[in-house]
């Protein structure tokens, strides 16, 4: 697809999870800036989302088929949002852990997206 | 050092305090919460996208794949419910899935040939780092741990 923004939104997830982890750890739940982190990521998935849309407009295809890759890339881009509102309602330690959780997940889900798009030869 | 003197204040609400009995989705119950839900999507799309284009390709590990799906669904459903009733269907779930995937982990290493395709399950949970056969084993213990009363 578009492998620099892939691995941008990998690497700004593994991030998040580390932060957000560092913050659970700490026994905090999570605060603004957290919140700032999220968005950020997420607008990154978002981008993806529209880069990936573009792309199979443009006639490009998916080596798994169209409707995995839209379905990866529609829940990318709803991973972080979701695991935010969760912390927003967990205001403990737990609330920072989910968001890291949610974070690797996005992250995981780059791999896969990678691999569904073609690998290599994206 | 208060963090020390107090610890997990905010765990111990989640847990044992009877007043807020049987939430067992809050607290680390969030995160099992999550983590179930993710498995749950991720389950339930996978074998419903597989049994929809190609259930005939590989029969058993797609049927065991949606056998796990409902699972999953049914323990995140559960947790998110709270409350003792919830608390059983939960703990009942959780040995449903550790049962699932040792059987299905031993079988699809013991015999590969019915196995085309994987499962969430196949080789203990190998393809999803393991966490199928971890998962299973803290909620059990966070369940014994938060009684509903």
């Amino acid at each position: 697809m578009f492998t620099p923004l892939t691995v941008a939104v990998a690497v700004a997830a593994l991030a998040l999870a580390a932060w957000c982890g560092l913050a659970a750890y700490r026994n905090e739940p999570t605060k603004d800036w957290h919140f700032a982190g999220m968005a950020v990521v997420t607008l990154l998935a978002l981008a993806q989302l529209v880069v990936g849309v573009v792309r199979l407009a443009g006639g490009a295809e998916a080596d798994d088929g169209t409707v995995v890759f839209v379905s990866y890339l529609v829940g990318c881009a709803c991973a972080i949002p979701a695991v935010a509102f969760l912390s927003l309602s967990e205001r403990t330690r737990w609330g920072s852990a989910t968001v890291a959780a949610g974070a690797v997940v996005l992250a995981v889900l780059q791999v896969r997206l990678y691999d569904i798009w073609g690998g290599a030869g994206a | 050092m208060p963090e020390v003197t107090r610890p997990r204040r905010s765990a111990g609400r989640a847990g044992g305090d009877p007043a807020d009995g049987g939430r067992i989705g809050s607290g680390p119950g969030r995160l099992l919460v999550t983590l179930y839900a993710v498995f749950a999507v991720g389950a339930t799309s996978r074998s419903a996208y597989q049994i929809a284009t190609r259930f005939e390709e590989a029969p058993l590990p797609y049927a065991l794949s949606a056998v796990a799906a409902v699972v999953y669904c049914a323990i995140t459903v559960a947790l998110v419910r709270g409350g003792e009733a919830a608390r059983r269907t939960a703990l009942a779930g959780c040995v449903a899935e550790l049962a699932g995937v040792l059987v299905v982990g031993t079988w699809s290493v013991f015999d590969p040939e019915a196995f085309p395709d994987t499962t969430v399950w196949s080789a203990y949970g190998m393809g999803y780092l393991f966490i199928p056969l971890v998962l299973p084993v803290v909620g059990l213990l966070w369940l014994r741990r938060s009684p509903a009363s």
